[in-house]
This record gives C-alpha cells, structure tokens and sequence, in this order.
C-alpha cells in the first residue's frame, strides 16, 4: 500500500467517514473509494452492498479478482432518558458492538448505581449532547417520556443525521410531539425520521423485551437495503 | 460500522514515517470456521514487532517470516493456511477452517 493510500485511509477514519479499499490481489494495485463517491464508481452496486452489511469481500469485475475492504465507523448509540428500558438496552447495545452513552439530566436516574461502567452525563441535552459529536453512525434513542428533555434531544439528532432516530410513546403522544417538534422548527420529513411506537412489534411487554425490540428494529435499519427496511417498519 | 479493530493503521503508518519498513497482512478469505473475518489484518515491522490478527494467534508467526520477505523485496504475497496445508502441524488453523492472507509492502 503506498504511504499517501495509508494516510489518506486513516485521515477518513479519523473523521468517522466510511472508505472501502479496492486491491487488484494479483497485482497489489489500489484504490480507495471514499462513500461519497460510490455513485460515480464503475463497481458501485457492490460498494454499496458491502458497506451496508459492514463486510468486507471478493468481487470479479472487468477479468480482475478485487478485494473490498471495508472501513466502516464504529457505531455509537445515545440514549436520552437513564430509564429502566435503558438499563437492558445498554448493556444489549454493547453486546452487539455500539459505543453507549446515557444522557439524562434527573441526577436520581442518571446514577452510577444503576448504570455501572457506562459513560453517563447527568445534564440536559443542549448542554450533554454536542460534545458527543453524534453523526450519521449514531442510533439515537429518546425514551425519557418527558418531552423537556426528549424534544430538544430529538432536534439535536435531526440536525445531526442519525441513521436511527426513535422515541418512546404510544401513537397518540407521538402525535403530540410533532406538533410540537414543528412548532420548533422541525420539518414533516424530521418527524417522519422518527420510529415511534419505537422497537419492532414483538408483543414485548417487559423492559428487557422492549429493549430486544428497539435493538432489533435498529439492525434491521443498519442492514436491510432500503426496500426491505421499509417492508419491516 | 461495528469495526472495534484497535487503531493498528495508524501505527502503520507512524512505524513507516519513523523509517521502519512495515508490510500489511489482510485476511482476505475464509472458508469454514475461520477465527478472523475477511478484513482483518496484522502489520509487522522490520524488527518483528506485530500488531493485529489474521486468526487466533494460530498463523501470524508465518505471517510475520513472510512478511519480512515482501518487506525485503516490495513485491506483495498470497498466503494461505489450512488443515489441508502441508505444514499443518506446524501453522494449522487449530479450527479446521482456511484463510487466504495478503501481504503486502507500505510505502
């Protein structure tokens, strides 16, 4: 790999900006494909595959044997509100690979106690939430009930483009919040971002289930391609 | 996303602007049970020192011998292990599985 190939490769990683590198495995010769450019690529539908499963793998194109290796950032997950649901989703979310952070300004819930070993800022969202330079590879949940700490939360993660947003509520306080959110400035494509009822319909009923729920609605918008994803919502 | 690979890249590159020579070893198949996805990878220095794995610890001493050659020569290698290998008994995957690794110079 020739040095600038090396540099250029961890100066995207740094920014958290997903790259595949391409080698020609007879030849050595490469290529890095930043995400941004995979439209324009020759190879693009096998680009976009990769990376949305985060795998890396052999394609044959054009008589050459090419290598993709993918380099995806770590994916993090924020969760507003240090509830009981968030004491089954964290620990759940670390399993699978997430970098967790709890937010949740009521000292009373956001305790080390019921939250041991997991970064937890016990302030409100304006003041927790922008030096977590949340972007695209973070799963936002919001799961306070209390729309003074999960509207400005919400706001914050539209802003920031996350790959999942979603709220606890049932329909009816969902409605609610839109308005709301609207009201705040946010735009009917925002609140159409976020899944609310949140979690895949499971019947689940307890806090560890509706964690399973939220988890495995996040995967399925992580991994499914675009149609499928919107067939399981 | 999800990759929780340490940050063994950036070494790479901070061993080759310090004047070392590296070599980059990626797993870039497996079949069967392999401890390593395709992706994973081990840089190796000039002096031997390694960072990173391309199985559970069951090849990486061939791959660092190798690796000191394509350093030496510049020209990038395939390698692969297996139960089926010859040298089996000495660098089998203990898993039963195959891997193909490439090497490859930095810089």
């Amino acid at each position: 790999m020739k040095l600038e190939t090396l540099h250029e490769l961890n100066a995207e990683r740094a920014a958290r900006r997903p790259v595949i590198l391409v080698t020609d495995t007879e030849s050595g010769e490469q290529r890095l494909v930043k995400a941004k450019d995979f439209a324009k690529d020759p190879l693009r539908a096998e680009l976009e595959k990769q990376l949305r499963m985060g795998k890396s793998g052999n394609v044959e194109a054009g008589g050459k044997k090419l290598f993709l290796n993918v380099y995806a950032p770590t994916a993090k997950m924020v969760i507003v509100g240090a509830v009981h649901i968030s004491q089954a989703l964290t620990p759940l979310a670390r399993s699978l690979g997430y970098d967790v952070t709890v937010v949740d300004p009521r000292t009373a819930f956001a305790s080390p106690e019921r939250f041991p070993d997991v970064p937890l800022i016990a302030e409100w969202p304006d003041v927790a939430l922008p030096p977590l330079n949340i972007d695209h590879y973070t799963a936002f949940v919001a799961l306070t009930h209390d729309p003074k700490i999960d509207d400005p939360a919400l706001l914050h993660a539209f802003e920031r483009d996350c790959f999942y947003i979603g709220a606890l509520g049932s329909r009816k306080t969902h409605a609610k919040r839109g308005d709301r959110l609207r009201v705040q400035g946010a735009k009917d494509s925002d609140i159409a971002r976020i899944h609310a009822p949140i979690g895949l319909a499971i019947g689940a009923v307890s806090p560890s289930e509706i964690a399973v729920s939220i988890m495995a609605e996040i995967t399925a918008v992580l991994r499914l391609p675009p149609k499928e994803k919107e067939e399981a919502a | 996303m999800l990759d929780r690979d340490e940050d063994i890249l950036k070494a790479a590159e901070d061993w080759q602007k310090a004047g070392h020579g590296v070599a980059l070893a990626t797993v870039v198949e497996t079949w069967g049970s392999a401890p390593r996805p395709a992706g994973s990878s081990l840089v190796i220095n000039d002096d031997g020192t390694f960072l990173g794995s391309v199985s559970g610890g069951c090849v990486e001493g061939a791959v660092v011998t190798e690796a000191m050659d394509v350093i030496e020569t510049g020209k990038p290698k395939m390698l692969e292990f297996g139960v089926a290998d010859e040298t089996a008994w000495n660098v089998g995957l203990s898993c039963g599985g195959t891997i193909r690794v490439f090497v490859e110079k930095v810089g």
